[in-house]
């Protein structure tokens, strides 16, 4: 060890340089998220085990926030932040915890009870992203539907955009929005094979989908009740062979004498697709 | 130059949080994080116990600020407001340490633990040249609070006395010759540490 001169500090600017010093200490980089935990402010998140494989979940006191793929904790981290404009915390005792599944966050059934924020969004793009979830699980809604039924009937495209950028996928189904032509479309979480995948899992039948789109049918019609659907609507996935007829367009359906679904509401999409 | 700069900085903060508190908090803590935890170091010597006082000082900050009118909120001097709050927090931490039977130095607060954290220099911790630093550290640690508080705001915050003086509700007078007297008194104290330190080592 050193010897040090007796009077060191014997002159005392050199003292007070040395105080000064004491004044650089950083914060612990726990104390931040610590504290916005306590207050129920910021963002955290964990991964999750979903239908389609590891993606990581981030939430704050008003819902979920964000569903994204991620290489890593720290990718996810940089694309939140460059996204948000805003940071994201892991969990504490994430690495403990590891990947978890649907059950142990949310409770099984109840996807439209999750609360969601979506408060960095224009009303436009929540109106289409609410919108969304009310497409039930193993059915599928063309785009022109949600710019519709939002009051918005010409903004077909930018409701395609909404949904390309949807911050909180599997979620909010954006993958149960599909073309008005039966064609399945683009999918920003893994392309379009893995829309196909995770609607197939829900239990919508994907190839009968194509084979409808070739056909040029958009709905089914049951001659027994006169009423009309959208193919995977739950009531025309009833109609029983013998009282199933086709049409290729909403005209034809209402020239037929036969009324839409209230369900499914078809008669909206119709229009949209002839404006 | 660099003051005016930063007063500024805190004025548009406390005003966007009189428009939103949840919103800017974050940057709140963000800004300020840095100088309370040195100063809460200063108080406590003791790692944990500094992150637990200035995270619990946030969180007292954040209530007051919801509770409080936005006017209000907009006239808040935040620095010597935040230094406050981490003051307060730390007084009646100690105060409650010494209401339990134990009996605890000025320097130290909650646990055995802590206090032989706070003690005995881990040689991890020691980097080249620290040992001198950590001196510092022990001697500025045992003066008493009176004058230990006014000297930490003065020379390792770098705060100006007119500042100190709202930060501790004191004269500017009484804050003056108090770090006077804790500058005197931690030379004192130091060079005395020095000595019984060199002693040993030459009889050992």
């Amino acid at each position: 060890m050193k010897n040090l001169p007796p009077d060191l500090f014997g002159e005392t600017p050199s003292l007070l340089r040395e105080l000064g010093k004491m004044g650089r200490e950083k914060a612990p980089r726990t104390l931040l998220p610590g504290a916005l935990r306590t207050l129920d402010l910021g963002d955290f998140y964990f991964g999750w085990n979903s239908p389609l494989g590891p993606v990581f979940v981030a939430y704050n006191k008003k819902g979920i926030s964000a569903v994204m793929l991620a290489r890593s904790g720290g990718a996810f981290e940089r694309s939140f932040r460059r996204r948000f404009s805003r940071p994201v915390y892991p969990e504490v005792g994430l690495l403990q915890k590891g990947w978890r599944d649907e059950g142990q966050w949310a409770s099984p059934g109840a996807k439209k009870k999750i609360p969601f924020d979506l408060g960095s969004l224009s009303p436009f793009e929540q109106a289409v992203l609410r919108k969304t979830l009310e497409i039930p699980s193993g059915e599928v809604r063309p785009y022109g539907w949600i710019a519709r039924e939002i009051g918005r009937p010409k903004a077909v495209r930018a409701v395609g955009t909404v949904l390309a950028k949807n911050p909180i996928p599997i979620l909010i189904p954006c993958h149960r929005v599909i073309r008005s032509n039966g064609q399945i479309g683009n999918y920003a979480l893994g392309g379009k094979e893995k829309k196909i995948e995770i609607l197939a899992a829900e239990g919508v039948d994907v190839a009968g989908l194509k084979e409808m789109a070739d056909s040029k049918t958009r709905y089914y019609g049951s001659d027994a009740t006169r009423i009309f659907c959208f193919p995977t609507c739950r009531h025309a996935r009833r109609i029983s062979a013998p009282h199933k007829v086709f049409f290729s367009s909403e005209r034809e359906a209402l020239e037929a004498g036969y009324r839409p679904c209230k369900i499914c509401r078809p008669l909206i999409a119709a229009r949209t697709m002839a404006s | 130059m660099e003051k005016a700069q930063r007063a500024r900085k805190d004025w548009d903060l406390s005003l966007a949080l009189s428009g939103n508190v949840d919103g800017n908090f974050e940057k709140l803590i963000r800004t300020f994080q840095d100088r309370l935890y040195s100063f809460s170091l200063r108080l406590t010597n003791n790692r944990a116990d500094a992150e637990e006082i200035v995270q619990e000082g946030f969180v007292r900050a954040f209530r007051a600020l919801k509770a409080y009118p936005p006017q209000r909120v907009e006239g808040i001097d935040l620095n010597p407001w935040l230094y406050r709050i981490v003051l307060n927090v730390f007084r009646t931490r100690v105060r409650k340490a010494q209401s339990r039977l134990f009996s605890f130095g000025d320097s130290s607060l909650t646990s055995g633990k802590a206090e032989e954290a706070a003690a005995g220099p881990n040689p991890e911790e020691v980097a080249e040249g620290g040992e001198i630093r950590k001196q510092l550290e022990q001697a500025v640690a045992s003066l008493p609070e009176r004058y230990r508080v006014p000297l930490v705001l003065r020379y390792v915050e770098n705060i100006a006395y007119s500042e100190i003086k709202d930060i501790l509700k004191q004269p500017e007078g009484t804050v003056k010759s108090n770090v006077h007297r804790g500058v005197q008194l931690l030379r004192e104290n130091f060079s005395m540490m020095n000595r019984r330190k060199n002693h040993e080592e030459s009889a050992s």
